[in-house]
């Protein structure tokens, strides 16, 4: 009945810091979903796509668009970080929409360790491409020079606050609708365990509530990865363009 | 009694979802109504839709966060 329970990680084999755990598991079985749904759907390469193909091209021309959009066509040479991306934060989603799944991205250290790859990209490649005009992404242009350390000091908190926005958005918002979920889902239960045959008449309406909780999860599990996609390419532009 | 301003705390964090209610609300009436004023134009707006979306919501998220903490980590 905790609805905390469903986070639980628990070793599979191995023991200590080097256990193969559950939530191991889902990872493994999301990359290895991505890689055979990829392969085997561009395997054949037809010049008229079936319906596998189509997907798999949707899915490029989307991330591809995206990262046009927001980092120019430069950002094209980050493409294969934020396809991966895109993909491992939406099938980790998806996988956890499975009932008696896991989902990996509601722990933040699986989400941090995501948008600290991103954030680390940002930083070495702004320097490496730019060297110290890197440092313009603190000092926008046009302000007066007695405003200036307090809006320096802004922009630096702002770029430091990044990594952990990023990573809490997707794990607070994947951990709060499964909690949800669990909580609707517990209403339906506890009723009929308390009134029997009225409560079972009554528990239509938290499941309902539960039914329809499930579609708004599966829109914020792709609008989660996509959000987390169109960030990291407005990052990726920061480090290309600094100084805007 | 400790307990007692666990839950207090929590419920008083969720006031700060409110906000980000508003914030999103805001962001999302704002775009209907300029998309519907020029529909030609609205889907160049998509992606800075969901970052303004994205960065508001994500202080719903933190005021969440701190009533979650103070539920089940404190």
């Amino acid at each position: 009945m905790d609805p905390i329970h469903q986070f639980a990680i628990t070793p599979l084999f191995g023991e200590g810091t080097f256990a193969f755990t559950n939530s191991s598991l889902f990872m493994v079985l999301t990359v290895l979903t991505i890689t055979l749904f990829l392969i085997l759907a561009t395997g054949r390469g037809a010049l008229v796509p079936g319906r596998w193909q189509s997907l798999a091209e949707l899915s490029y021309e989307f991330v591809a668009n995206t990262v046009r959009q927001s980092a120019g066509n430069d950002g094209m040479r980050f493409f294969p970080l934020v396809f991966s991306l895109f993909m491992f934060v939406l099938v980790a989603n998806l996988f956890g929409m499975i009932p008696y799944s896991f989902t990996v991205t509601s722990h933040i250290i699986v989400t941090f360790a995501l948008a600290m790859l991103v954030i680390t990209t940002v930083i070495l490649y702004g320097f490496w491409k730019n060297g110290l005009h890197f440092l313009h992404l603190f000092v926008p242009s046009g302000i007066p020079v007695f405003l200036l350390p307090l809006v320096v000091a802004i922009e630096v908190i702002s770029f430091l606050s990044r990594p952990i926005s990023l990573s809490v958005r997707l794990f607070a918002n994947m951990l709060a609708g499964h909690i949800t979920l669990k909580v609707f889902a517990g209403f339906v239960v506890q009723l009929v365990a308390a009134l029997g045959a009225l409560g079972g008449v009554l528990a239509i309406l938290p499941l309902g509530m539960a039914v329809a909780l499930q579609g708004l999860e599966f829109l914020v599990a792709f609008l989660q990865a996509y959000v987390f996609t169109i960030l990291t390419c407005i990052y990726l532009n920061d480090a290309i363009h600094p100084g805007h | 009694m400790e307990a007692l301003g666990q839950y207090i705390g929590a419920g008083l964090a969720t006031l700060g979802m409110g906000g980000a209610a508003i914030g999103v609300g805001n962001i999302f009436a704002q775009y209907l109504a300029g998309a519907l004023r020029n529909p030609s134009a609205a889907d160049g707006q998509f992606a800075r839709l969901i970052f303004g979306f994205a960065v508001t919501e994500a202080l719903g998220i933190f005021s969440l966060l701190v009533a979650l903490l103070l539920l089940f980590a404190v």
